[in-house]
């Protein structure tokens, strides 16, 4: 804070901030939250209150819908609102520059809904500068320029600085192989509440492969209430993929009858294949024994074997460990 | 990849070509006509009549032929381009010779459009999307599918050859279409990509059995828990290429070594994380005719202590004649770093950008790459490091300076010390990137005088709106002098506290670039306009919150046809600003986007990226994409 303290004195008068000008008189205030709330990073002193600036166009506070998940944000939109239709009539705003530098004085730390994605949470904006006039937080937070305080980080803003993900764990220079797996969630998902993009609610994805099919495919489980609709939904998954893959092998002669063949079956053994899965105990089950529920809540992935070969394997034993 | 010319694809360049003929283009089906104003000798032979051009009974077939011959040797887009203006003949010519397809943006021309106008392509490049994407300020699912091409190219191109891929979706299913659709495929390059698994790799590796290159790079791969490697055919490969560094899941190592040991043509061979320095030295004794090796984790196996294989890397790498460009280092042990001497006098780049060393680490191994072009490392070797490459590497052309703690307030450990050591000592500099905490415009100043063949001029201040950390004076000066002075600057990033005078600057004097990068910089909308209004090359520009508005965005107006795309997020626009453009410019889509989903309708939006398209909206965007169409 202090360099750029020294580098505003240093810059003409007129790009210096003089916060205590710009307090206005009459602007409204939106604050959606309780100020009060204290902030997660654990700092009890006032100054440190979780403020979310905003820039963007004049309109709604959007950004006022975002926090949704019950974490302590208060909420502050800097400026006034004007009707969208005022952008022709002549504005007078502050530099952007001053704009920054008032934002870097109020310590927006960041909380991110998700511990996992720690980029997606937008937190500093400012208020457009077209709106008619700028106004700081109020007085019990920390808007102050001549800052007694250390110095202190801007919230961290998504992509910035701009390096790609992979590149962001070298100082721990540790990544494991199951949190780069589950990386993969955390680089896509770049929804600012964190809500994973794939899923809706809770998703329970689950890997499901298919014997002789070489492609996995991932399944929703909590779009299914039932071991029936769970095995129709294989059926549409794998039927084409077999189908081709039938095709592939018999050196691609299309068998008419055999093209997209319903998958039947999968439950109770009667079909040319069978539903199996793997538990969080990893242990392979039949699947269809245990209430749906208690399923959703053990199952780690799924397989569709050849019934053939179901009789090769150790099912429904909690002692055997099979791989997959 | 390289950052390519202009002209991302030869029908987009038709639209600076705008004759009197409105629109810019006439949307029939088959070739797009050529100016009707030339005439030629060559009746068209698509039925496409709507030509005023003279017309002979026959068409002139030899001259025909003498042109295919001699476009055969037109390899630039850009050359190829002009030369399909001339006239229809000659359109003809080019489109039938036309081998190798070009498309920057996914969505400026349809596959069935690009498919029609070549109809004999070996090689594609497709890239996808906008480079914010990389950072997290697009959500996913935004787009850049594979798959309408891919499926549009199996019926087209069944002789396919080649395809490169930047930021684009790639699923197992486009891969598996990919491998069924063409017999001879032969490099499979995925840059940025992401969408696809192991299942994927499997598929081509299996099915594509004349496969030379598969370059995986910066591509997130998921991990399917399938063994792709054993995928490949038992046989011998014709492999000249395999970069899965940026794969994160385990491999099957003895697969590998089966594989590394019956492919004799290998000669670049980019291991993952999960490949310790044990495995690496049973591969480079298989493979000493490599010239490009990524060395993996360039440690040991988990469990495994230093002393128990005592192997003679030394010797490995000896053995490695041809070597020239050496990456990896994933987690590397220290100890190991002198295994590399032998081969440091012959690399031409080294990536160390993974190895968290200090200077003293670095000093032994940069002080023998006296030929050393490019060079890619972490700012943990501080100042001092750089000092040290500058006094050795005089050859050198490219670096990259990547920052260990990627915060804003961490401990700078380079500055413009380290960049003024670089100026000083490295003259053919012709791109770096570089990221710090601090830094002055002197430095800035002294690399624009000392490095007049700068290229590419990244500079990344971490923390925002840094001005000068000595005088306190914004960084306008230094990238004017950048600007000024880089003569062949074609390619520029600003960062640091930068008034709209920056924007004077780089709109005065940086008449060739093509790419520029802008981050919480400027003061009004005239920063914005003075690079629209000056900078007759522009190609890419991508700005994040900046204080431009929608005065700054009309000013382009006369230029956003010739541009690939603009980005703007958290600027100041609003939604009357991006209407206005829209219906000024009928054929640029323009997508404001959100970055909450859901949300009512409103007048807000975070980002506007908008791209010239022949092909209007795009038909598969996500939810929390809008595309403002006017008339409709």
């Amino acid at each position: 804070m202090a360099t750029e303290m020294e580098g505003c004195t240093r810059k003409e008068k007129e790009a210096c901030p003089q916060l205590l000008d710009l307090i206005p008189r009459e602007r409204d205030w939106l604050v959606s939250r309780d100020i009060e709330r204290s902030s997660s990073r654990g700092s009890s002193s006032s100054e440190e209150k979780k403020l979310e600036l905003r820039l963007g166009p004049p309109g709604q506070d959007w950004s006022m819908k975002r926090e949704r998940d019950g974490k302590s944000q208060s909420l502050l939109s800097l400026g006034y609102y004007s009707s969208p239709m005022s952008s022709n009539q002549t504005q007078k705003f502050i530099s952007y520059q001053q704009q920054a530098k008032v934002a870097s004085f109020l310590h927006l730390p960041v909380t991110p809904n998700k511990a996992s994605q720690p980029w997606c949470t937008k937190a500093l904006d400012l208020q457009n500068a077209e709106n008619k006039g700028f106004s700081p937080a109020p007085a019990n937070t920390a808007v102050l320029p001549n800052t007694s305080q250390k110095r202190t980080a801007p919230a961290p803003v998504v992509g910035w600085p701009p390096i790609r993900s992979f590149r962001k764990n070298l100082a721990s220079n540790k990544s494991s192989s199951k949190s780069a797996v589950e990386s993969e969630n955390v680089v896509q998902i770049k929804d600012p509440n964190g809500k994973p993009v794939e899923t809706s609610g809770k998703g329970l994805f689950v890997k499901i492969n298919m014997d002789g099919v070489p492609i996995g495919r991932k399944v929703d489980l909590g779009a299914y209430d039932s071991y029936q609709k769970l095995s129709s939904a294989v059926d549409e998954l794998f039927r084409g993929l077999l189908a081709a893959q039938r095709e592939s092998c018999n050196g691609g002669t299309k068998n008419k009858q055999e093209e997209e063949k319903e998958i039947t079956g999968l439950l109770d053994g009667s079909g040319e294949y069978t539903l199996v899965y793997e538990d969080n105990e990893g242990d392979r089950m039949l699947v269809g024994d245990v209430p749906w529920h208690m399923f959703v809540s053990t199952v780690k992935r799924v397989r569709v074997l050849k019934s053939s070969e179901l009789s090769a394997l150790h099912l429904r034993s909690s002692k055997d460990k099979m791989p997959l | 990849m390289s950052e390519d010319p202009s002209i991302p694809s030869s029908s987009s360049s038709q639209m600076s070509e705008d004759d009197d003929r409105s629109p810019p283009l006439d949307l029939i089906d088959g070739p797009i006509p050529s100016s009707k104003s030339r005439n030629c000798s060559g009746v068209s032979g698509s039925g496409v009549g709507t030509s005023v051009e003279n017309t002979v009974p026959y068409p002139d077939q030899v001259l025909e032929n003498v042109l295919e011959n001699v476009l055969c040797f037109l390899t630039s887009r850009r050359d190829r381009s002009s030369a399909s203006l001339v006239c229809k003949s000659w359109y003809r010519a080019e489109a039938l010779t036309r081998s190798e397809l070009f498309i920057g943006n996914c969505y400026a021309v349809s596959p069935r459009r690009a498919t029609a106008r070549f109809t004999r392509v070996r090689a594609v490049t497709i890239k996808g999307k906008p480079r914010f994407a990389d950072f997290n300020l697009m959500p996913a699912n935004w787009g850049a599918h594979l798959a309408p091409w891919v499926s549009s190219m199996a019926k087209a191109y069944p002789w396919l050859e080649k395809l490169c891929l930047k930021r684009m979706s790639v699923t197992d299913d486009d891969l598996a279409l990919l491998a069924e659709s063409f017999a001879g495929f032969k490099e499979l390059v995925l840059v940025c990509c992401d969408g696809f698994g192991t299942s994927g790799l499997a598929v081509v590796v299996s099915k594509c059995r004349q496969l030379r290159v598969l370059d995986l790079t910066e591509t997130e791969v998921m991990d399917d828990d399938v063994d792709w490697i054993c995928c490949f055919p038992e046989s011998q490969t014709f492999l000249e290429s395999l970069m899965f560094d940026c794969v994160e899941c385990h491999i099957n190592f003895e697969a590998l070594e089966k594989l590394v040991a019956r492919s004799p043509s290998l000669k670049k061979l980019r291991l993952n994380r999960h490949v310790s320095i044990g495995q690496l030295y049973r591969l480079m004794v298989r493979a000493p005719q490599l010239t490009h090796l990524g060395t993996g984790s360039f440690n040991l196996s988990e469990g495994m202590a230093q002393g128990d294989q005592e192997l003679d890397y030394v010797s490995a790498f000896a053995a490695c004649k041809s070597l020239v460009c050496l990456s990896g280092f994933r987690e590397i042990l220290l100890d190991y770093i002198p295994a590399i001497y032998p081969v440091c006098s012959n690399l031409t780049s080294l990536n160390l950008s993974y190895a968290n060393i200090t200077a003293e680490q670095l000093k032994p191994v940069i002080s023998q790459c006296h030929k050393l072009q490019s060079f890619w490392v972490l700012d943990s070797i501080c100042d001092e490091g750089l000092k040290a490459v500058a006094t050795t590497c005089k050859e050198l052309r490219e670096l990259r300076v990547f920052p260990v703690n990627a915060q804003e307030d961490a401990e700078g450990p380079v500055s413009e010390v380290g960049l003024e050591a670089i100026s000083e000592g490295c003259r053919k500099l012709r791109s770096i990137l570089y990221f710090c905490q601090r830094m002055t415009n002197a430095a800035v100043i002294a690399m624009s005088k000392n490095c007049s063949e700068l290229v590419v001029f990244r500079l990344c201040i971490m923390g925002r709106r840094r001005p000068d950390h000595v005088t306190g004076e914004p960084m306008d000066e230094g990238f004017g002098a950048i600007v000024m002075n880089c003569k062949k600057l074609t390619r520029l990033a600003v960062s640091g506290l930068l008034t709209d005078r920056a924007f004077s600057y780089i709109g005065k004097y940086g008449k060739l670039v093509r790419t520029l990068s802008v981050a919480f910089a400027g003061d009004s909308d005239l920063g914005l306009k003075y690079v629209l209004e000056g900078c007759h090359k522009l190609q890419k520009l991508e700005i994040r919150d900046s204080p431009f508005g929608d005065t700054a965005l009309c000013s382009g107006l006369h230029h956003y046809y010739n541009m690939r795309f603009l980005w703007m997020s958290s600027c100041s626009l609003t939604r009357q600003g991006c209407w206005a453009i829209a219906r000024e410019l009928p054929r640029l889509v323009v997508e404001v986007m959100k970055s909450n989903e859901g949300e009512e309708e409103g007048d807000n939006f975070d980002t506007l990226y908008m791209y010239r398209s022949l092909e209007g909206p795009r038909d598969d965007i996500p939810q929390f994409v809008e595309i403002l169409r006017p008339g409709i």
